[in-house]
């Protein structure tokens, strides 16, 4: 029991946030619902770790919580890719707003 | 006569960036750029003080935006050939020559000066180093050059309106083959002395960052 309650504790909090954060117009509405999909995802599973006994059998896994912790390391990858690629396009981005500043002034300098 | 151009990348290079425009003037190249990339030291002084092109970044961007930049403003300048040239006096003025000749002979687009056609004086470490990043281009990007990573390369006007340089950090010296490759453009390889001194040495890639080149440079093949 007490799984749950800290679970439905913490999702409470990281909704607020998310919650928050959308209503300060820092996420999108996609980005919120995508999050309040997963955390609803997560109660569920704390509420009902048979659901993922089922899931695990399918995959043939013995554990319920293996494969949560293996779709949770699968999604933490993606999401850092995501997130490196996207670090990548800005840093590009810098690089040809710098360019243009330095280039300004080219054709009265030679 | 042809308009030629020498391209100086420069990071925080005051110690030896004011010898190596005096040798180069001194060897007849009096169409100098610099390219300042965001120095924290007297780096752009130097340079205005030689009475040559300065381009300043406003913040550093690493080695790929400043060639990027440099070979943009040789693009933009209209120059028949545009050498690019490290700033860290690792090149010898002599070597110039040597770059430009296949490219004056309409023989080639690009010419990669290379250290390693002739390693003498190059440390083992280095060419162990050096070696590695040949094999990873060749890996990612399907050319074999005996240097990929040295800074004197020549670029013919052709291959400056064709090559587009995106990535900022050392992955450039690799994203460059990429380019010729994909742009099937002519590329000769040129024997170079490469002077090491402590100074030199401190500037080059150091094991850590290699392996950053490295993860960019797969990356960089899974992006594009």
């Amino acid at each position: 029991m007490e799984i749950q309650i800290v679970v439905t504790l913490f999702v409470l909090f990281a909704a607020s946030r998310i919650i928050l954060q959308y209503k300060n117009e820092n996420v999108s509405k996609r980005a919120l619902i995508f999050w309040l999909i997963i955390w609803g995802i997560v109660t569920g599973v704390a509420f009902w770790p048979n659901l993922v006994d089922r899931l695990a059998r399918y995959f043939g896994v013995s554990r319920g919580i293996d494969v949560v912790v293996y779709f949770g390391l699968v999604a933490l990858f993606y999401m850092i890719y995501r997130a490196y690629i996207k670090i990548e396009h800005l840093e590009r981005d810098i690089t040809k707003i710098v360019r243009s500043i330095a280039l300004k002034d080219l054709d009265k300098k030679e | 006569m042809e308009k030629v151009f020498i391209i100086i990348p420069a990071y925080n290079e005051e110690k030896t960036l004011g010898g190596v425009l005096e040798s180069l003037k001194k060897g007849g190249y009096h169409n100098l750029l610099v390219v300042n990339d965001g120095s924290r030291d007297g780096t752009q002084e130097v340079a205005e003080r030689h009475g040559v092109i300065v381009l300043r970044h406003v913040m550093n961007r690493g080695l790929g935006g400043a060639l990027g930049t440099g070979l943009q403003a040789a693009k933009e300048l209209k120059v028949d050939i545009a050498v690019t040239f490290d700033a860290d006096g690792q090149h010898a003025v002599e070597d110039i020559r040597k770059v430009l000749e296949p490219i004056q002979k309409g023989e080639a687009d690009v010419v990669i000066g290379s250290r390693l056609m002739n390693p003498e004086g190059m440390p083992w470490f280095r060419q162990l180093f050096n070696y590695v990043g040949n094999f990873m281009t060749f890996a990612l990007f399907g050319l074999w050059v005996s240097d990929s990573q040295s800074g004197l390369r020549g670029f013919s006007k052709k291959a400056l309106g064709k090559i587009q340089i995106r990535t900022n950090h050392m992955e450039v010296s690799s994203e460059i083959i990429r380019e010729i490759r994909v742009n099937e453009l002519r590329l000769r390889e040129v024997p170079i002395r490469a002077i090491y001194t402590d100074y030199s040495l401190s500037k080059g890639q150091s094991l850590f960052v290699g392996v950053k080149t490295l993860f960019k440079l797969i990356m960089h093949r899974l992006m594009n």
